[in-house]
């Protein structure tokens, strides 16, 4: 049970202080309501490279980085296709520095050319050492191409392609800072050694005169249901045949993202998962696969992936694969192997909250999917899942038109 | 008026009285040391057993590894399938992980499950089989996972680099290719199993909010086992450096990055500038905020990352600057560490960096003494390193304390381009 305070400010700030006195430590966390898919799509990657912006210097304070580490912090931030998180960790003696340098950035960037044009580059590098400089590195920008048609899920948070990063300009930064930079649209938590009244004050302080700015009205095309099986075939240059197969499940608050949960557990959750047992260890076609999903908040991916063992083909592999899928659609899974799923989520949670980071970041997150109370009665909501539930979303999610085929051959 | 351009007061880290909590010591029946730190607010635990089996006493390569992989795939009792399904019932997670020196065991598991799990594991040290057909699988799948490796040019650029600086014969410096893997025979695994675990030497470090009774727990399982804790022979191996000091290759004539290493031998733990030298490489390319990075990525926009290290072994220790750069910008990257290098041997750390650095250093010590597992992995680092808690209190003093002066003499007396190798793998 993880017990915090919710208040909002008058600009609309919500700030949550969780109190943690087991910590000589303190993490201020703010999380914006903007990530990849609010992106216009002829400038995809914009999210991520402001998030790298954000560190280049803001309005008051030249440098965001020093004045933290001088109090002895350290932070970092990520970007993905729904939200964009900072966070900073540092004694708690000292929580006022990062109230001080959050609340400037949310007031407002330096906007400095020079930032600008390295962090460009910066981003080109990042984007070359992830997805162009490693084997099989574009295979997703491949699947959400092929799985989204209309749905800006389509593309990763990096962006489509390197010159959607490079033609950023400066104009491009403070537009998007104003639309989606302020209180109304900002998540602040304060965790650890903090008291709840003193970490308000400072809230007021440091954050309640920023203006509130205009609450960012998402308005996205929805992905219409696929009504037929999508299928891509591409061959490169890496020395192993790739299966990649995907398939859209429900958005984040429903129950049918629950049930896919536990659905990539039984399929590819560990050593004793079905897949890794039939298609790794007694049919040996792949030397490795995984089973997962992308945890979004709207409707996300099912995917199941792997690379085949020299000489074995593709059909065979993917002949195998639909075996395994038919069973978990017309059998009903034991009690057993329900059991053992939801043991090994209980475990996932209880191992997810010991770092007050990770506690602070759900809390956050909790909070922009509707309510931060979410977080205690995520472990309910898969307890209630039955074998009858596992058998239904599966016949959902696994129907064939549902599904999406990426053959990544070697050409060698 | 609310002041904004000025930092608020702070707390300088330098003041903070920094503890390491202590650990409690137990000796099972058999003598095996148990080191145990009872923390935390969540219901978890990790356990962990470290024996002395890392490729420091293989025979033949990949053997050390290959044993440490396969030792829970298959006991008599249980096949891999079944001792995966009874971790996995329980949510625990069984890992094992092999180094240069050590080989380990872990468990990570809600503290209520503790006594279901640990008779298990004691299988693994026991009677592990090895199964001739579960040893062919492991080949198969290390093969065409080292096959995409290779093709990564920061794969590639790590394992040659640790050559040059060891040499091939030494532990650090090895590397496998296919027809190694070819090679391992189970009558050589089975041997260095019985050798190094069965028989070998065990500790055990054990943390987190611990279950009532564990010590009996930990007794069952592990204290009746024939391990051999008395100090076993350990072999000498000296590194041999490579002669020559600057390489390129080409790995992928496609690739649009190039890794960069730098690198050059460098003393143990033990060696009084060890500690010292630690404060000169976060000054130099330790962390976010250092010259390495503030130069060539915050300003040049070369890089997504550069970062110099001292690499963490027992017996010998190496000083490395890491990058995967443009390849384009690949020599004026080595320029500029190069240039870096010079200014620290020109120009004394003035103080307000260095109080900088120290300051960071204390802070992100103080966050990483959160927390019982973060607690017993430095712990367990001290312990194999033969380091009491005396070693803690003189590296806080040391980052306290340490001149610009003493600084600047390390850099002159380590930091010299031609003592170091360098290596760009496009």
């Amino acid at each position: 049970m993880i017990q915090y305070n919710k208040f909002t400010l008058d600009n609309g700030l919500r700030v949550l202080i969780h109190e943690d006195h087991s910590t000589p430590m303190a993490v201020v966390n703010v999380l914006y309501d903007v990530g990849a898919k609010d992106e216009n799509p002829n400038q995809t990657g914009f999210a991520h490279l402001f998030e790298h912006l954000m560190f280049g210097g803001s309005i008051n304070i030249p440098d965001y980085d020093e004045p933290l580490q001088r109090a002895g912090g350290e932070n970092n931030a990520y970007t993905t296709n729904d939200l964009t998180n900072y966070y900073c960790q540092l004694p708690a003696e000292n929580l006022e520095t990062a109230m001080w340098l959050e609340s400037d950035r949310m007031l407002s960037l330096a906007f400095g050319k020079k930032s600008l044009e390295t962090q460009r580059k910066v981003v080109c590098e990042e984007f070359k050492e992830h997805y162009i400089n490693k084997p099989y590195g574009d295979v997703w920008a491949k699947m959400r191409a092929l799985t989204y048609s209309v749905h800006p899920y389509q593309w990763m948070t990096i962006g489509k392609e390197l010159s959607h990063v490079e033609n950023a300009t400066l104009d491009d930064v403070k537009n998007f800072f104003k639309k989606h930079y302020c209180p109304a649209n900002a998540i602040l938590v304060i965790a650890g050694k903090v008291d709840t009244d003193k970490a308000l004050e400072l809230s007021n302080k440091w954050f309640g005169s920023i203006p509130s700015g205009e609450k960012y009205v998402r308005n996205l095309p929805q992905e219409p249901v696929q009504t037929a099986a999508k299928e891509l075939e591409i061959k490169a240059d890496v020395p192993l045949d790739a299966l990649v197969k995907a398939w859209h499940i429900d958005s984040r608050l429903e129950h049918g993202y629950y049930v896919a949960d536990l659905i990539t557990e039984v399929l590819g959750g560990g050593g004793s998962s079905r897949l890794f047992q039939k298609l790794v260890k007694e049919k040996q076609l792949f030397s490795n696969l995984d089973c997962y999903h992308f945890g979004s908040i709207e409707k996300g991916l099912l995917a199941i992936e792997g690379k085949l063992v020299k000489g074995k083909s593709v059909q065979e592999a993917e002949i195998a694969i639909d075996e395994e899928l038919q069973k978990i659609m017309t059998e009903k899974i034991s009690e057993e192997e329900l059991q053992k799923v939801k043991n090994k989520t209980e475990s996932v949670i209880a191992f997810e909250d010991m770092a007050l980071m990770s506690r602070a970041n759900s809390l956050a997150m909790y909070e922009l999917l509707g309510d931060a109370t979410m977080m205690n009665t995520e472990l309910e909501k898969y307890q209630a899942i039955t074998t009858d539930d596992i058998l239904k979303y599966s016949k959902l999610i696994f129907n064939k038109n549902n599904s999406n085929t990426l053959r990544y051959l070697s050409n060698n | 008026m609310l002041n904004r351009t000025t930092q608020p007061h702070i707390t300088e880290p330098t003041e903070f009285n920094l503890h390491l909590k202590p650990y409690q010591h137990y000796v099972l029946d058999n003598g095996t040391n148990v080191y145990a730190v009872e923390a935390g607010e969540q219901e978890v635990l990790s356990l962990e057993l470290v024996f002395n089996a890392g490729n420091w006493y293989e025979e033949k390569n990949i053997i050390a590894a290959s044993t440490n992989f396969l030792l829970k795939n298959g006991t008599n009792s249980k096949t891999a399938f079944e001792i995966n399904e009874h971790f996995d019932f329980y949510g625990a997670y069984l890992n094992r992980s092999c180094y240069s020196e050590t080989a380990t065991i872990t468990l990570h598991c809600l503290s209520k499950h503790l006594h279901h799990l640990t008779p298990v594991v004691t299988t693994l040290i026991t009677d592990a089989v090895f199964p001739e057909k579960e040893l062919a699988i492991y080949k198969q799948n290390q093969k065409q996972k080292l096959e995409v490796n290779l093709k990564k040019c920061d794969f590639v650029a790590n394992r040659l680099i640790d050559e040059y600086l060891f040499g091939f014969h030494h532990p650090y410096g090895r590397y496998t290719s296919t027809i190694d893997y070819d090679a391992v025979d189970r009558e050589s695994i089975v041997d260095f199993y019985k050798k190094y675990y069965t028989h070998g030497n065990c500790k055990i470090f054990i943390a987190g909010k611990l279950p009532v009774g564990y010590d009996k727990i930990l007794n069952e399982s592990f204290g009746k086992l024939p391990f051999n804790n008395t100090n076993l022979f350990q072999k000498e191996i000296h590194s041999a450096p490579a002669i020559e000091k600057k390489y390129n290759l080409i790995n992928d004539v496609n690739g649009v990055q190039a890794a960069v290493r730098i690198a050059r031998n460098f003393p143990n733990k033990h060696h009084p500038d060890f500690q010292k030298t630690l404060v000169l490489n976060n000054v130099f390319g330790g962390f976010f905020g250092s010259r390495l990075m503030s130069n060539i990525r915050e300003d040049k926009g070369y890089t997504y990352g550069i970062y110099s290290y001292l690499q963490n072994h027992i017996h010998e220790s190496a000083w490395m600057i890491s990058t995967e750069c443009g390849r384009d910008v690949s020599t004026a990257t080595i320029d500029e560490v190069y240039k870096e290098m010079k200014i620290l041997h020109e120009t004394l750390i003035d103080k307000e960096e260095l109080d900088l650095v120290r300051n960071y250093m204390l802070g992100t010590l103080l966050g990483d003494l959160d927390g019982p597992f973060q607690i017993i992995s430095r712990w367990k680092s001290y312990i194999l390193n033969g380091f009491t808690a005396d070693y803690f209190n003189s590296a806080i003093k040391t980052i306290k304390t340490v001149s610009a002066e003493e600084l600047q003499t390390l850099a002159k007396k380590y930091l010299n381009p031609d003592e170091f190798f360098e290596l760009v793998v496009v």
